[in-house]
C-alpha cells in the first residue's frame, strides 16, 4: 500500500516548527493551520497561506466547451480564402455591408483581423491592453472527439492520460496533503485539469448546493449537525484513522462552506447581466477573490460551441455572452482593486473545420486562438495566424503548442518550473509582461 | 494446518455485529433482519450463502431492451456510397452520413446513461450481492471508459463478462480482458499489428491489471509481450485473432522464449508469484481495509498467504473469498468500519439497509459522477483510485444531501431531479426493540442502536449526546419525522462515510 497518509506533511512541519502549533492540531481546519504556520515563516504578504504560491496571484480558467469556431472568433477578413469557404457564415470586414454575418469589430488593420461583431466585451478590453490573443494554439497529431482532445488540453498530454496539469501543479505544491479551496471550479462537476493525485478542486454549481440541505427539513436539525460536523478530531480519536480523516475534512468542508457562501452573497460592486450564465460563475469568482479565499485557481465554463448547424445566430449569441463576461468581470475586479491579481485563460478544445458544412454550420477542426486576459498580459494579436490555404485534411495547422502558454502561466504567473508540471520542457510563449 | 494468518473466527464470535461487518464489505448491508438471519446461519454457512450465490434467484433488472447494433460499422454499400461520396465531393451525401452518426452517437449516450440505472438498481435488487460487488471490482480493475470506446454495447457486454467471472477464475478473467472488444479498442490493441506494434495492451496487462506498476516485468518485457499480443482485434460485437496482423516469430517475455501469443502470454503472467500478490492486496484494499498506509507485518502475512491459496486453487476466486470472509482478521475490530465506501456502495447501502425508496435512478446516477463515480466511466485505465480520495469538502456534501434525498424524497431546486413523493417508513428499524407502556422505544436504546447499526462501529459518545438533544427538543420520542430527522443527522456523520 502506497505511503499517502495526507496527514503526514503537516505532522512533519509540526514537528518542524516545534510544539506551539501542536494543541491546536486536532481541531482547526487544515489551511487554518497553514494560516498559523504562514505567520511563523511569513512569505511576504498576509494573504497568503499556501507555501511555494506566489503570493495573492489568482489563476482564472474558462472553457468554452464544444469547440468554439476560432475563425468566426478572430476573423481572417482580409483573406478571399476564408470568404470562399464561408460563403454563407463568413464575417465580412469591418464597414463591409453586404455580408449576412456581419461585421467583424476591427482588431488589426494591418493584418487584416477583426473580432466577431458581438465582442464588444472583448474588444473594449483589448482597446484597453488588457487582452492577449494567441493565434493558432494546437497541438500535434489533434485528435477530433471533444472527450479526447478536451481530455489533451486539460492533461496536457498527447495520449489525454493522468491527472490534470493544475492538479498536477497543485500535487507538486502541497506535499502529501490536500489544500482545502486552492482550486474551485464552478459547475457540476469537477474539471479534470483541476484533479491530482492528492489535490482536488471544490466544486458546486451553486453555493446553496454547498451544504447540507438537511437543516432546511426542521430548525432543530442544524445544532446537532453542526456539533456532529464541526467537532474535528476528538483527542480520544486515534489520529492516523479512517475516521479522524473524514472529522477533519467534515470540518474543512463546514469552514469552507461558510466562507464561500458568505463571500457570494455579497453584493457585487458592478452590475453583472442576469442572462448571462457564464458572467454569473464569474461574479460569484470575482466575489471570492474579493473575500480574499485563498483560492488560486478558479474553472469556469460555457458551454454550447458545437455548431454543426445553423451556427451564425448559436454561435452569435454565445459570442455575446463570453465578451460580455469577460468585460464585466474586469470591471469588477478593477472596481476591487484586484484586476491586476488575476490572469484569465480562455481555451476550446478545438476549433472548427475551415470550409462550412452543408448545414450553414462548421464540423470539428484543430487549431484555434486562445485569450489571455488581465492588466498583466502582453496585449493584442500574438503568433502567427495558421495558412487557410495549407490545411491537414481540411483544418488549420496549429502555429503555437498550447502547452507554451501553460508554460508562461507556470512560470510568469504561477511562478513555478513548468517542467515538473507538464512533465517536458515547451518553449514559453511571451504572452505575459 | 490453516496458515495462523488465516485462522478462521471462531464460531462463537460470529454474532449480529459480525454479521453486519461480513454483508456491508461483501455486499451492500442489509436490514436488521437480514443481518440477524445471516448471524444465525454460522460463520461457515453465512459465508457459504454469501459465496456461493448460484443457486440464489438473478434480480429482475431487464436488459432485453438494450441494442447491439447502435453503433454498428458501416455495410459494405455504406461503406461504397461514402467511398464515392468523398471521391466526388458530395457534400450532401456526407453530410447526411454526418447527421445519421450524429443522431446514432446520441442514441447510444442514452444508451448507456440507461446502462448506468440498470446495474445500479441491480445493486439495490439483487439477492446476490456479492457478484455485483466483484463485478464493479472488475470494473474498476479492469477500467475501460464508454467515452472513449463510444459503444455501449461494448460496455453492457464488458459488464456481463465481468459478471459471469465474478467469483471464477482469474485466468478467465485475464484471458477474457484479451478478447473483449471494449478493452482491445480502450488500449489500442485493434492497432496493435505486427509492423507496427502498439504497446498499450500489453503494459496495462502486466502494470495494472496484473503483477502491479514496475513490479516485475522490464519495458522489454512490455515490447515482446505487445508483440505476442499483434492481431488481437475484433471486428463488430466479436473478438478476432487477425494472423496477418500477428507477429508469429520467437518472443522472450519474463524470462521465457517462445512463439508466444496473447494467450501464452497471459499464462507466462499467471505463473508468476507477484501476479497472485498484486490481485490478493487488491481485494484486500477492497475488503479488508483501504487505509493509505504501508500493510503492518501482519497484514502483508495475511495477503501473503491468500495469495498462496489463490495459487493453489489455481487462480479460483472463491477459496480465497470465504477464506477471507472466514478469518478471524477480517473481523478484527481494527477493521471494522475502515473502509471509505465508493460512492455506488454508499447509494446503494443507504438504500439496502434502510429501505429507503429508491426514487429517482437518473438523481442516484448523476450523484455518482457528483461524488466522483460514474459507472462505465472511470477517470482513467487505472480506474478509480478509492479510499480516502473519494472524500473532499465537495464529495462531503454530495454524500451527505444523497442520504436525505433518499430518507426524506426532498432534493434541492437546482438539480433537475424529480421530487420523489414516497414517503420512507423507518419504523422497521426499531421493530426488535422493546416497547415501554406508551408503545414508544425510548431514545436511550433506540439510539446507540441506530448509530451503530449504521456506523457499524461503536459510535464516539458526543454522537449520542448530539442526537439526544435533538430528540429531547421533540419530547424524547424517535418515531415518525422524528426518526427520519435522527437518521439524517446519522448519515450526516463523517463516521458515516465508512463501512
Amino acid at each position: 500500500m502506497p505511503n499517502q497518509d495526507p496527514n503526514a506533511y503537516s505532522r512533519r512541519l509540526f514537528l518542524q516548527q516545534g510544539v506551539t502549533l501542536a494543541s491546536l492540531a486536532s481541531t482547526v481546519p487544515w489551511f487554518i493551520e497553514r494560516s498559523a504556520a504562514s505567520v511563523m515563516h511569513p512569505l511576504g504578504s498576509a494573504v497568503s497561506s499556501l507555501a511555494g504560491v506566489p503570493e495573492d496571484r489568482v489563476l482564472v480558467v474558462v472553457q468554452l466547451g464544444g469547440g468554439n469556431d476560432g475563425l468566426n472568433t478572430v476573423v481572417p477578413y482580409f483573406s478571399d480564402d476564408y470568404r470562399r469557404a464561408r460563403p454563407r457564415i463568413g464575417i465580412g470586414a469591418p464597414g463591409e455591408n453586404n455580408t449576412s454575418a456581419g461585421q467583424a469589430l476591427q482588431l488589426d488593420a494591418d493584418a487584416g483581423l477583426g473580432l466577431h461583431p458581438n465582442l464588444t466585451g472583448l474588444k473594449e478590453l483589448h482597446d484597453e491592453g488588457m487582452l492577449s490573443i494567441v493565434q493558432g494554439t494546437g497541438y500535434p497529431n489533434p485528435n477530433r472527439s471533444h472527450f479526447t482532445s478536451m481530455d489533451i488540453w486539460q492533461t496536457a498530454t498527447h495520449d489525454a492520460k493522468g491527472n490534470g496539469w493544475l492538479g498536477r501543479y497543485f500535487d507538486n505544491q502541497c506535499n502529501g496533503t490536500p489544500i482545502p479551496e486552492a482550486s474551485i471550479s464552478i459547475g457540476r462537476t469537477a474539471p479534470r485539469a483541476l484533479i491530482g493525485s492528492v489535490q482536488k478542486p471544490v466544486s458546486f454549481e451553486s453555493e446553496q448546493l454547498f451544504r447540507w440541505l438537511g437543516q432546511d427539513l426542521h430548525t432543530s436539525m442544524k445544532d446537532p449537525y453542526d456539533q456532529i460536523n464541526r467537532m474535528g478530531m476528538p483527542e480520544d480519536v486515534a489520529a492516523e484513522t479512517q475516521a479522524s480523516f473524514l472529522m477533519r475534512t467534515a470540518l474543512d468542508a463546514q469552514v469552507s462552506s461558510d466562507r464561500i457562501r458568505a463571500a457570494v452573497r455579497r453584493d457585487p460592486l458592478v452590475n453583472y447581466p442576469g442572462n448571462n450564465n457564464l458572467a454569473q460563475q464569474l461574479r460569484m469568482v470575482a466575489a471570492m477573490v474579493r473575500d480574499g479565499l485563498s483560492t488560486r485557481v478558479y474553472y469556469v465554463t460555457l458551454g454550447g460551441f458545437d455548431t454543426h448547424a445553423n451556427q451564425l445566430n448559436s454561435h452569435g449569441n454565445k459570442m455575446r455572452l463570453f465578451g460580455d463576461a469577460l468585460r464585466i468581470f474586469y470591471k469588477d475586479l478593477k472596481a476591487q482593486g484586484n484586476d491586476s491579481r488575476v490572469l484569465t485563460m480562455v481555451f476550446s478544445e478545438f476549433g472548427r473545420r475551415v470550409k462550412e458544412n452543408a448545414s450553414g454550420g462548421t464540423d470539428h477542426g484543430t487549431a484555434a486562438p486562445m485569450f489571455l486576459a488581465g492588466p498583466m498580459v502582453r496585449p493584442g494579436v500574438l503568433g502567427q495566424h495558421p495558412s487557410l490555404t495549407s490545411l491537414d485534411s481540411g483544418d488549420l495547422k496549429f502555429t503555437v503548442d498550447f502547452r507554451s502558454i501553460y508554460t508562461a502561466v507556470l512560470e510568469d504567473w504561477m511562478q513555478t518550473p513548468s517542467k515538473d508540471v507538464l512533465g517536458a520542457s515547451f518553449p514559453k510563449a511571451k504572452v505575459l509582461i | 494446518m490453516p496458515e495462523t494468518s488465516l485462522r478462521a473466527l471462531p464460531k462463537s464470535d460470529f454474532d449480529f455485529w459480525a454479521a453486519h461487518h461480513l454483508l456491508a464489505r461483501a455486499g451492500f448491508g442489509g436490514t436488521p433482519d437480514q443481518v440477524r438471519a445471516l448471524s444465525q446461519l454460522g460463520l461457515d454457512d453465512a459465508v457459504d450463502y454469501i459465496v456461493e450465490y448460484e443457486g440464489l434467484p438473478q434480480p429482475d433488472a431487464d436488459a432485453s431492451s438494450f441494442r447491439a447494433d447502435i453503433m454498428r460499422p458501416a455495410t459494405p454499400e455504406e461503406a461504397a456510397q461514402l467511398r464515392d461520396a468523398r471521391r466526388a465531393g458530395d457534400e450532401v451525401t456526407l453530410e447526411k452520413y454526418r447527421q445519421m452518426r450524429q443522431a446514432r452517437q446520441r442514441t447510444d449516450r442514452a444508451q448507456i446513461a440507461d446502462a448506468r440505472k440498470w446495474w445500479l438498481e441491480r445493486m439495490i435488487e439483487t439477492p446476490r450481492p456479492l457478484e455485483e460487488k466483484m463485478t464493479l471490482f472488475w470494473h474498476g480493475h479492469f477500467a475501460t471508459g464508454y467515452r472513449a470506446i463510444e459503444d455501449s454495447w461494448h460496455m453492457l457486454m464488458q459488464n456481463q463478462m465481468f459478471r459471469e467471472n465474478a467469483t471464477g477464475n482469474f485466468a478467465s478473467l485475464l484471458s477474457g480482458a484479451i478478447r473483449d472488444p471494449a478493452m482491445l479498442r480502450y488500449l489500442n490493441n485493434n492497432q496493435n499489428r505486427r509492423q507496427r506494434p502498439n504497446e498499450n495492451l500489453a503494459r496495462e496487462l502486466m502494470e495494472l491489471f496484473s503483477l502491479g506498476e514496475g513490479n516485475d516485468y522490464t519495458e522489454q518485457d512490455i515490447k515482446e509481450g505487445a508483440r505476442a499480443l499483434t492481431g488481437y482485434t475484433y471486428s463488430d460485437d466479436t473478438f478476432v485473432f487477425n494472423e496477418r496482423n500477428h507477429d508469429s516469430e520467437t518472443k522472450s517475455i519474463l524470462g521465457r522464449t517462445g512463439r508466444f501469443d496473447g494467450d501464452d502470454f497471459v499464462q507466462i503472467i499467471l505463473s508468476r508469484r507477484s501476479c497472485s500478490e498484486f490481485i490478493c492486496l487488491k481485494l484486500y484494499r477492497f475488503f479488508v481495509n483501504d487505509a493509505p498506509t504501508v500493510p503492518d507485518k501482519e497484514q502483508s502475512r495475511f495477503i501473503a498467504n491468500l495469495a498462496k491459496k489463490f495459487r493453489a486453487s489455481r487462480y479460483e476466486l472463491k477459496p480465497v473469498l470465504k477464506a477471507l470472509f472466514r478469518s478471524q482478521h477480517f473481523y478484527d475490530q481494527a477493521h471494522r468500519a475502515a473502509v471509505v465506501k465508493s460512492p455506488t456502495q454508499l447509494t446503494v447501502q443507504v438504500i439496502r439497509t434502510l429501505q429507503t425508496p429508491t426514487r429517482e435512478l437518473d438523481a442516484l446516477t448523476s450523484a455518482g459522477a457528483l461524488m466522483g463515480q460514474n459507472l462505465f466511466e472511470p477517470p482513467s485505465v487505472k480506474g478509480w483510485d478509492g479510499g480516502r480520495s473519494w472524500i473532499n469538502t465537495s464529495t462531503l456534501f454530495v454524500r451527505q444531501n444523497l442520504a436525505v434525498y433518499l430518507l426524506t424524497g426532498k432534493r434541492p431546486d437546482i438539480y433537475d431531479w424529480q421530487l420523489s413523493p414516497d414517503k420512507y417508513e423507518p419504523n422497521h428499524l426499531l421493530a426488535h426493540l422493546q416497547r415501554n407502556t406508551r408503545g414508544q422505544v425510548e431514545p436511550q436504546e433506540a439510539l446507540p442502536y441506530l448509530c451503530r447499526f449504521l456506523l457499524g462501529t461503536t459510535p464516539h459518545p458526543t454522537r449520542i449526546a448530539s442526537l439526544t438533544e435533538f430528540t429531547n427538543t421533540h419530547g424524547g420520542r424517535v418515531d415518525g419525522d422524528r426518526l427520519l430527522g435522527v437518521l439524517c443527522l446519522i448519515t450526516s456523520m463523517p463516521e458515516y462515510q465508512l463501512c
